[in-house]
């Protein structure tokens, strides 16, 4: 990058089903509150805003004017943008690359969804190919499904290992004061769960939440000045593979995949050659529990077709030596234009030590976060406390 | 076959969303006193003084979050700022053409909102004009509980 970016600051609102204490405008205006307050800025400090959501989840377009209020964007620079899933760290990559790029010294990311006012299963279906998927689709689930029945036939793993993802990210949530789902669970809670969409349980998918995230992203100078624990936006990648290429569900094949793609990049970027004593804790994206075991492949933490053991070990868990998701993740909290920048935010405090009940218990010098937007692409971001590395 | 042998065909798709959006406190407020009142509030901005019509939860200049406390009622009456009559009709518009929609700036605001014009003939309605709401008698707790603005 050009110029070196730092989060100085951030917040988010308390994750939950139901918000109807608030309008959208306000529950934003909650997360950059939060974020400003954490940044120790005020509004008159801030150059542009970026704003996101997932598109038409709510039936409204162009959210930016509705919130130009409450985003504190009345007046100034900023873009709305939309890619699904990953927009949350779409929006961060974007907001890093004007900063980076010398335009703009702090900039406002925001990222939300109130999902409970949009009928969001209607709007998803809008994501399947027009002329060829669209009747067959509903909601997300339905790649998790065949991406879990495609993973057990070809590697044994069975529906106890995504059962432990579901308690693993439950329990840490309970952890979490911001988090949505704080599930006293155990596995047998999981597979008695409503099956979905074998093998998807209830229990193995992301709830609906409302909620909302914010951070400040700023030039070297100013986090050097501002900020007493900045963390560092070292390398983000973003990689895409096409809807209809099925490698993604087909676990066994071996054609490049995006997040493998992205992740292969990042590492290559920054000179990783073993991501998983170089990170000392990862925030990824896993709408539902099979996600999380391929993430593991994908990122390289272990061979392919041995996520599952991972898990299986408690390596993944909180304490474990390679500890993911300790926030609950997004099978705890998925307000899906937050959900992304949460995965960063929660990174950021992790480095920062500030993460309270659901802190690893270890030094954390850097952390890696993904996204997922629609099915088949994703952004990955790298942080760390140092701008050595 | 050649390629521009065949003809173009089309693929019919269809989605319905439903929506529904908490009003939040200012907007609760607004809506709950029409309704119950038929009576129309704006909300003051503390800091810079500003009545905004209609009502917002935050001042966008000051970066203010108001409260509900700031509301203040404005009108009834207003002045037409511009205007227009349409004359196609859209499913999403709840009036048959031809229609006049206009902005008006209720007495007391300082923004106009936008709303439909009726009882009046197109060819009277002048920018200035004063107008006057005329409330639905069974309100739902909606916008179009004002039917339309009229000539005072
Ligand atoms: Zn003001």
């Amino acid at each position: 990058m050009k110029r070196n970016v730092a989060i100085v600051g951030g917040g988010q609102t308390h994750h939950a089903a139901r918000r109807q204490d608030v309008s959208q405008p306000e529950m934003v205006n909650e997360a950059v509150l939060a974020a400003l307050k954490d940044a120790n800025m005020t509004m008159d400090d801030i150059d542009a805003v970026l704003l996101g959501n997932m598109e038409f989840f709510e039936g409204q377009h162009m959210t930016d004017c509705w919130l130009a209020d409450s985003t504190g964007a009345f007046g100034k620079p900023g873009l709305k943008i939309t890619t699904g899933g990953t927009v949350g760290a779409t929006i961060i990559a974007a907001g890093a690359h004007h900063v980076a790029s010398g335009l703009f010294d702090r900039v406002l990311c925001i990222g939300f969804e109130k999902q409970e006012e949009g009928d969001t299963n209607a709007i998803l279906s809008g994501v399947a190919h027009p002329l060829f998927g669209r009747s067959m689709a509903g909601a997300a689930m339905g790649f998790f499904a065949m991406l879990g029945s495609s993973y057990m036939a070809n590697f044994g793993a069975t529906e106890e290992h995504s059962a432990m993802v579901a308690v693993k990210a439950r329990q840490n949530a309970r952890k979490n004061e911001y988090a949505h789902l704080k599930l006293n669970i155990k596995i047998e809670d999981v597979m008695n769960s409503r099956m979905l969409a074998y093998p998807i349980r209830m229990l193995d998918m992301c709830p609906a939440s409302n909620g909302a995230c914010a951070m400040v992203l700023a030039d070297e100078k100013t986090a050097k000045d501002r900020c007493k624990k900045p963390v560092w936006l070292r390398a983000m990648e973003t990689a895409h593979n096409e809807q209809f290429v099925l490698e993604w569900r087909d676990t066994s094949s071996t054609a490049p995949k995006f997040s493998d793609v992205a992740a292969t990049r990042v590492y290559k970027k920054l000179g990783v050659k073993d991501p998983a004593s170089y990170y000392d804790v990862f925030e990824i994206y896993e709408p539902a529990t099979w996600a999380e075991i391929l993430w593991y492949e994908d990122l390289h933490l272990c061979k392919k077709g041995e996520g599952f053991k991972l898990i299986e070990k408690g390596i993944t868990e909180i304490d474990g030596s390679i500890p993911v998701n300790p926030s609950g993740g997004v099978l705890s909290t998925n307000c899906i234009g937050a959900s992304a920048m949460l995965r960063i935010w929660e990174a950021a405090l992790q480095i920062r030590g500030d993460a309270g009940g659901h802190q690893v218990p270890r030094d954390v010098h850097r952390a890696l976060a993904t996204g997922y937007g629609g099915t088949c692409w994703t952004v990955v971001t790298s942080l760390s406390d140092s701008l050595e590395d | 076959m050649t390629d521009n042998a065949l003809w173009p065909f089309e693929v019919e798709q269809h989605i319905t969303a439903m929506s529904k959006y908490y009003a939040g406190k200012i907007g609760s407020r607004f809506y709950i006193t029409l309704r119950d009142e038929g009576k129309i509030m704006a909300v003051k901005c503390p800091r810079c003084g500003k009545v905004y019509m209609p009502p917002r939860e935050t001042c966008g200049p000051c970066f203010y979050n108001m409260k509900v406390d700031d509301m203040v009622e404005v009108g009834p009456e207003g002045v037409v700022e511009t205007f227009t009559q349409v004359h196609y009709n859209e499913p999403v518009i709840p009036r048959e053409a031809p229609f006049v929609y206009a902005v008006i700036k209720l007495d007391g605001a300082d923004t106009g909102i936008t709303h439909y014009l009726g009882d009046v003939d197109y060819e009277n309605i002048s920018i200035g004009m004063k107008v006057t709401p005329v409330l639905e008698n069974e309100r739902q707790g909606n916008i179009l509980d004002i039917k339309h603005f009229k000539p005072v």
